[in-house]
């Protein structure tokens, strides 16, 4: 359902995608995984286009953008449309301040999808219920901690009824004991089918709740493979060196 | 000691009081273009088009290192002999006090819009909404929130700069004091009430603009 392929990408001198060639089914859950600077990041922003790539293809359900040279300009209505078939949840939350949380999840479907309010707000607050949020519905975002703030992001990308969300570090700005609730909304995200590419340090969540684990490092993908046996018995040195760290970290 | 005597005002208030219309209004209008063109070229500085942020660099440059007195003068006397239109004292002052103005709300708009995490835009960008609608709905709402009271501020120098205009004999507040102190023999006087005038005006604006340093100090 998502091809990613030939991607490459380079900021000035420095190349952070040689070449990476992925494809991911319907309903399936992957980790990307991989020291700091190994690409993944930008990897998952190349997919939603937040960075366009240089060189490559990716298609996502029946869209596809190309590339390259042979394409100097991306037209903007094109991104825009693209983009709504992908959410984001982004490390730092980024919801909008001077908006409620209903605003904020409703803005979407209203202003990118032209959807009527009406229809808009019933969706928002059914995704509000599943990420457990809709009693804070009218509240504005200051007012919520770390992990509330992370559920409604969840549920600002869900409400774009996208096809795969992205999720680039979800957990990593959350305090250590608001970091289970966001787990768990994504745990049950991924119990309902939804496709979901997830940037994470956390390998224990990598291990439940991934099928699949794709270890990246230096721009390439190194090791791909079913999350328990990437995790437990990695193949690639690299790999096993990686998650040496972790693997210390946990006795 | 000198003998305060203000009998003078009682029959000159009208005339002061047209000056200060004068006053308001002329500030009101370039207050308002200003603002309007100012948020043209904030947008024309951080545009990706090279051609727009040339053309709205120049247009903020060449009036903010301008002293607005000389652009005054030379707007009124100058600029028509090169386009070959008259110029009213009106139009001239409205032109030069608006460039003037338009500079500097230009430099606090475009600092607004990025001060603003840039995650802002690339969470508007991930939802799928185009650059407009990301500025629109996104992005002002947050700048001009921490931009009011800069812009306040700037509104309150602009008001000033209106004073200016008596040297084309527009009849400011400023003016309509000049004629009433060489009829009236009463400089002292005369300034000293043209001064609180002003001074009444812009005060209220000052406090204003404290209120919204306080209030933006508490949310964030």
């Amino acid at each position: 359902m998502i091809r990613i392929d030939a991607i490459q990408k380079q900021f000035g001198d420095l190349v952070v995608l040689r070449d990476v060639n992925l494809k991911i089914e319907k309903g399936e859950v992957v980790a990307l995984i991989g020291p700091s600077g190994s690409g993944k990041s930008t990897l998952l922003r190349c997919l939603n286009v937040l960075v366009p790539p240089d060189a490559g293809r990716i298609e996502i359900g029946n869209t596809r953008m190309v590339f390259g040279e042979s394409r100097l300009q991306l037209k903007p209505k094109e991104l825009a449309e693209f983009r709504r078939h992908t959410g984001m949840v982004f490390q730092h939350f980024n919801l909008f301040p001077h908006m409620t949380v209903l605003q904020n999840v409703m803005e979407g479907p209203v202003t990118a999808k032209k959807m009527n309010k009406q229809q808009a707000q019933e969706l928002a607050m059914e995704q509000l219920e599943k990420v457990g949020m809709s009693i804070k519905a009218n509240d504005y975002p200051s007012s919520l901690s770390g992990g509330q703030k992370q559920r409604i992001a969840i549920a600002r990308a869900l409400a774009m009824e996208p096809q795969v969300i992205l999720f680039d570090e979800a957990t990593s700005a959350l305090d250590p004991e608001l970091v289970g609730e966001v787990l768990s909304v994504m745990k049950e995200l991924a119990a309902e089918g939804m496709t979901m590419i997830v940037v994470t340090h956390e390998m224990s969540f990598a291990r439940e709740v991934a099928n699949r684990v794709v270890f990246m490092r230096d721009g390439v993908v190194v090791e791909d493979g079913p999350a328990k046996q990437v995790i437990d018995h990695p193949k690639d040195e690299r790999t096993k060196a990686f998650l040496s760290h972790f693997h210390a970290n946990e006795h | 000691m000198y003998q305060w005597n203000f009998s003078w005002l009682w029959d000159n208030y009208d005339f002061l009081f047209s000056g200060l219309m004068v006053t308001i209004l002329l500030s009101a209008a370039v207050v308002v273009a200003g603002l309007i063109l100012g948020t043209v070229n904030a947008l024309g500085t951080i545009s990706k088009h090279k051609f727009f942020r040339i053309i709205s660099i120049s247009m903020i440059e060449v009036s903010r290192c301008t002293p607005v007195l000389v652009a005054l003068i030379w707007i009124y006397y100058a600029l028509p002999i090169l386009i070959g239109v008259e110029i009213s004292a009106l139009t001239a002052s409205f032109i030069a006090l608006t460039l003037y103005g338009a500079s500097f709300y230009a430099e606090i708009i475009r600092g607004g819009i990025q001060g603003v995490d840039p995650g802002q835009y690339e969470a508007g960008e991930a939802i799928g909404l185009m650059h407009g609608d990301i500025l629109r709905r996104i992005i002002l709402p947050q700048a001009i929130r921490k931009m009011l009271p800069s812009l306040v501020n700037q509104s309150v120098i602009n008001l000033k700069n209106t004073s200016l205009v008596s040297v084309l004999a527009i009849p400011d507040l400023l003016y309509q004091g000049k004629l009433i102190a060489l009829e009236t023999f009463r400089p002292l006087e005369v300034y000293t009430v043209v001064a609180l005038f002003y001074f009444a005006l812009l005060f209220p604006l000052t406090m204003l603009v404290r209120h919204l340093e306080s209030r933006n100090s508490v949310k964030h």
